[in-house]
């Protein structure tokens, strides 16, 4: 108990110090989920969009396999990623494997069935009637899809702030691809495991109050959000 | 060729017909209204009108050219439309973006666009919402921004779908009063559906009647109000007293009809033999406790059977061989102490009673 209490007390001064390399490591967590993010949000929602106001053969059996990979495993990915970009696979000949670079990559992937599924279900959630609407006002097809991505706005940004809460607290893949290496590819959640590993508590508590904390800001703007709904 | 015409429209859903060879011409100015009961295809037909859907068989021409399937020019022609549809729903967004919307999408300029947006807003009496979400007003505001949003763009046609149906009577009357002050307002061309053929007569030149994707009856409202084509439109506009007959006699167009064994006088061009309906609004029944010495040809005695009051008017129904509704104000019920079980003389004027061919 007294090694939790002192670990603590120690955590919260790394933190108030600000500590270099929690800091560092901090930051570099929430640049790659940032990333990822915003990258996964520019394809997805169109994307999204493109499937929700197309009708084809098969809309059905897609939007099942999307939500299907919401909760792909993070290792399934970061495997899949380790074989495209090692320097034996298809894209090896790039050469970020171990970089955040490829992080960023493999959590654009990891999060993009979420973000898709969830604009889809967004634009769903859309009142039938305001297409309608829309089209009688003499908005053309674009015009029309824009409004409906706008009356769905709240969904879709809390569709995105969901993804960027699965990517900043995924372990799975950054340890895999990232490699967990000091000061470059090191985040939060890796270095947890791993100081936990080591047996350095302090530091682990330390970074696990930092990415609570975010938890926690991801949570409140979201809460926001909807209440905004 | 009339401003909104149709040529044989027809429209199919899941291989039930919602609309047949509906012939429909609306001249330029003109206020027209749909009416019909729910089901009818009012609906339907308005959004064939707006190109929301396309129909299956038939042609539409607005101002003489016909509507092609190419999306440009029906957006070009769209634009040229406002359809307010029956449930108000509003964007996401403030009253005054909500109004501003369709100008956007037409490429306004900002300064224009704030001209019109807060004229119209202050027609339809939202100014002080202006900055409010839509989304947080009442039904009949709601039914208020839909309006204004239709009118900002300058339509030639404005096409309503049961304008004033979900909403309370002092929210309908006003949203009433709004459409009639824009008809009288605007050189512009209305074509609305309604199911309250009150609200018909009240605002339109002319007058539909859909009865199941099918016109039955145009006219002016008296026309056809008075004298419905059949027993549907009848039944529709308030015809309550729709009574079977045989004509037995026929001189100069005054008849003589047989009904239930009595005969009842009525001006028609039906021959002898003819099966017919006569039709009798009960307004046009009058009660009285002895036989009245009128020029009134029909003189029908009978028991009441049941008496209805509701605000200053009394319903109530006599038993003459056959059923008569009469509607009599409550004041001369009060006075003749109407009430079941009382002896009663029906009359109508030949005048009043419409005949229609029984099939």
């Amino acid at each position: 108990m007294e090694e939790i209490w002192n670990g603590l007390v120690r955590a919260l001064r790394l933190i108030f110090t600000f500590d270099p390399e929690v800091m560092q490591i901090a930051w570099l967590s929430i640049r790659v989920a940032i990333s990822s993010t915003l990258i996964a949000s520019l394809i997805c929602v169109p994307v999204g969009s493109l499937i929700h106001f197309n009708n084809f053969r098969g809309k059905r059996i897609l939007i099942s396999i999307i939500q299907t990979f919401y909760s792909v495993p993070t290792v399934t990915v970061g495997l899949f990623v380790f074989i495209l970009f090692s320097n034996k696979g298809p894209l090896g000949g790039l050469d970020i494997m171990f970089t955040p670079m490829v992080m960023v990559i493999g959590q654009v992937i990891l999060i993009s069935p979420i973000l898709t599924g969830l604009t889809i279900t967004g634009l769903s959630g859309v009142d039938k009637t305001i297409i309608d609407t829309a089209r009688s006002m003499g908005a053309s097809n674009w015009q029309t899809a824009v409004a409906i991505i706008k009356e769905a706005r709240f969904a879709v940004m809390a569709a995105v702030i969901l993804a960027f809460g699965r990517a900043i607290s995924e372990v799975g893949l950054a340890i895999m691809v990232g490699g967990n290496i000091r000061g470059f590819t090191r985040v939060l959640t890796t270095a947890i495991s791993l100081e936990t590993s080591k047996g350095d508590i302090e530091l682990s508590l330390a970074l696990g109050i930092i990415l609570i904390f975010i938890a926690l800001v991801v949570n409140f703007a979201m809460n926001r959000i909807q209440q905004r709904q | 060729m009339a401003f909104i015409q149709t040529v044989n429209l027809g429209y199919k859903r899941e291989g039930r017909d919602i609309l047949k060879n509906v012939n429909l011409a609306v001249e330029k100015g003109e206020t027209h209204a749909l009416i019909g009961p729910t089901g009818a295809g009012k609906t339907t037909f308005l959004r064939l009108i707006d190109m929301l859907d396309m129909p299956g068989t038939g042609k539409i021409f607005i101002n003489g050219v016909a509507v092609s399937h190419s999306e440009k020019s029906r957006l070009e022609i769209r634009r040229r439309m406002a359809f307010v549809l029956q449930k108000p729903v509003v964007f996401n967004l403030s009253v005054y973006d909500n109004v501003a919307y369709g100008l956007k999408w037409r490429g306004l300029k900002k300064h224009v666009i704030r001209e019109k947006v807060n004229d119209i807003l202050e027609t339809v009496e939202l100014v002080k919402y202006s900055k409010r979400n839509a989304r947080t007003l009442s039904g009949g505001e709601m039914q208020r921004v839909a309006i204004a949003r239709a009118i900002a763009t300058g339509p030639e046609i404005l096409l309503l779908d049961e304008p004033s149906a979900n909403l309370d009577p002092v929210s309908a009357a006003k949203i009433e009063d709004l459409i009639s002050g824009i008809i009288k307002q605007n050189a512009i061309t209305v074509l609305m559906s309604t199911h309250d053929m009150e609200q018909g007569q009240r605002l339109a030149d002319r007058i539909s009647v859909l009865i199941d994707g099918e016109i039955v009856q145009t006219g002016n409202a008296r026309e056809v109000f008075t004298s419905p084509k059949n027993r549907e439109v009848a039944e529709f506009v308030g015809m309550e007293n729709i009574i079977d007959g045989e004509v037995i006699s026929n001189e100069g167009n005054m008849a003589a009809i047989s009904v239930y064994g009595k005969t009842i006088e009525a001006i028609t061009e039906h021959g002898v033999d003819e099966k017919v309906s006569v039709c009798i609004r009960p307004e046009d029944v009058t009660v009285s406790l002895a036989r009245l010495s009128s020029s009134a040809r029909n003189v029908l005695e009978g028991t009441i059977i049941w008496t209805a009051y509701s605000g200053p008017l009394c319903r109530l129904e006599i038993d003459c061989g056959f059923p008569l509704v009469s509607l009599v104000t409550r004041r001369s019920a009060e006075e003749m102490d109407l009430k079941k079980g009382l002896k009663v003389f029906g009359t109508v004027k030949a005048v009043s009673i419409h005949v229609i061919a029984r099939h």
